[in-house]
């Protein structure tokens, strides 16, 4: 499986700049791990041992992967996983 | 209706159906007419009962200073109330906002100090709990964890909601401080168990998620997950094309969020189509467009629209 992933602003350094690369995997686990096969570092900065970091939001197609399965949540072929942190939202 | 002052009017919004953006006479999108409070916003409702309130627990005083950081809805809110009720009103509001919410404020008689764009609502936050511990005679009403926030929704929208509508299946709306979401979804989860709970939560573009650590996020304390049945990011693009539907196909002029909490809406829509199954998807329209018209989005392409709203706080 191949799916975009879409890298905040405060983690490309680790990506030399690039918004979206590419990784693959069948879950978001697999994903975040082949991402920092790539781009060493920044798998810690997603995950800690409780899984994903309380300050750190992860979508995939747009949907919050908290209300999925977390990071056993399934990814497809074509897939976009978004990355952001976690900051005050609309309409306040 | 006649009321007694303003400030009695605030809620008993209307709750109108959606003929043309509804995908079949069995699943039909209900819009929750939010811009029909007294200032213009769903903020009214959580302005009006957090200062209630603080009245009740003896905070307040005639002359009282009252702070809050605000992207602009609960500040205008907040102050209408305020003026009504003698009390001043310092709003802290990130500089990427619209023109229209700053010349609001300082027409209610409230003062505004600007927080840095870079960070957005988390960059007001900072600064306005920072001028909270330099003024210990400052109320800050502090929405995002004021429990009266939720209380007020759980005790006047969600109610109304469900009397108005009692076949609510899905129930949408924006996650800012979350305090809508919590309350009316504490009360129709209550009393209808199997209600879906929808956040729509606006992404916004680059400079607003331009923390220096991503220690630096912020979660409102009013929040809890358990409230939700889901959470749906959308950008700006999808926030505009269906801010113009809504105009178009059914005539309501509301603020990008909303066009955004019905992008959410249509989804869950959609979803109950391809089940086969009935559904009545209530919506909350959080303030008509009146105060964007300045940002572009109603002009234009809708790219144009979309790059227009770059660095904006839209939502």
């Amino acid at each position: 499986m191949s799916v975009d992933v879409r890298i905040p602003t405060i983690l490309r350094p680790f990506t030399s700049g690039e918004k979206v690369v590419t990784a693959q995997g069948a879950t978001l686990d697999a994903v975040i791990k082949d991402l920092d096969a790539n781009y060493p570092g920044i798998g810690e900065r997603l995950v800690d041992d409780s899984g994903l970091r309380r300050f750190v939001n992860v979508y995939v197609n747009d949907e919050d992967v908290r209300f999925l399965e977390s990071l056993a949540t399934p990814v497809q072929d074509g897939d976009t996983v978004t990355i952001l942190p976690a900051v005050a939202g609309g309409c306040h | 209706m006649r009321y007694n002052s303003l400030i009695d009017s605030v809620g008993h919004t209307p709750l109108v159906g959606l003929p043309v953006l509804s995908p079949r006479p069995e699943v039909r999108l209900w819009a929750k007419m939010e811009d029909h409070n007294p200032t213009g916003s769903v903020k009214d409702r959580a302005a009006l009962a957090m200062i209630t309130q603080a009245e009740k627990d003896g905070l307040l005083q005639p002359g009282s200073v009252l702070l809050e950081p605000t992207s602009g809805n609960t500040g205008i809110s907040l102050a209408m109330v305020a003026k009504q009720r003698g009390y001043r009103l310092i709003c802290v509001m990130p500089e990427n906002t619209s023109a229209e919410r700053r010349q609001l404020l300082s027409m209610y008689g409230a003062e505004v100090i600007s927080s840095p764009a870079a960070g957005g609502s988390n960059e007001a936050v900072r600064v306005a709990k920072g001028l909270a511990q330099e003024h210990p005679d400052w109320v800050m009403l502090y929405q995002y964890g004021n429990q009266a926030n939720a209380q007020a929704h759980y005790e006047t929208t969600g109610p109304e909601l469900l009397a108005d509508l009692p076949s609510i299946t899905h129930f949408v709306a924006g996650l800012g401080t979350t305090g809508t979401l919590m309350g009316t979804g504490r009360y129709l989860r209550e009393h209808k168990p199997e209600v879906q709970i929808i956040a729509a939560e606006p992404r916004y573009g680059e400079l607003v998620y331009g923390l220096r650590n991503l220690d630096e996020g912020f979660v409102p304390e009013l929040y809890d997950p358990t409230v939700l049945t889901t959470r749906f990011s959308v950008g700006a693009h999808d926030a505009v094309r269906r801010t113009r539907e809504l105009l178009e196909q059914e005539g309501i002029f509301a603020g990008p969020s909303t066009g955004g909490i019905l992008h959410a809406a249509l989804a869950m829509a959609r979803k109950a189509v391809q089940r086969g199954e009935q559904a009545d998807i209530a919506f909350i329209v959080c303030d008509g467009g009146w105060k964007y018209l300045s940002t572009g989005l109603y002009e234009g392409t809708l790219e144009e629209a979309e790059a227009a709203l770059e660095g904006q706080l839209w939502a």
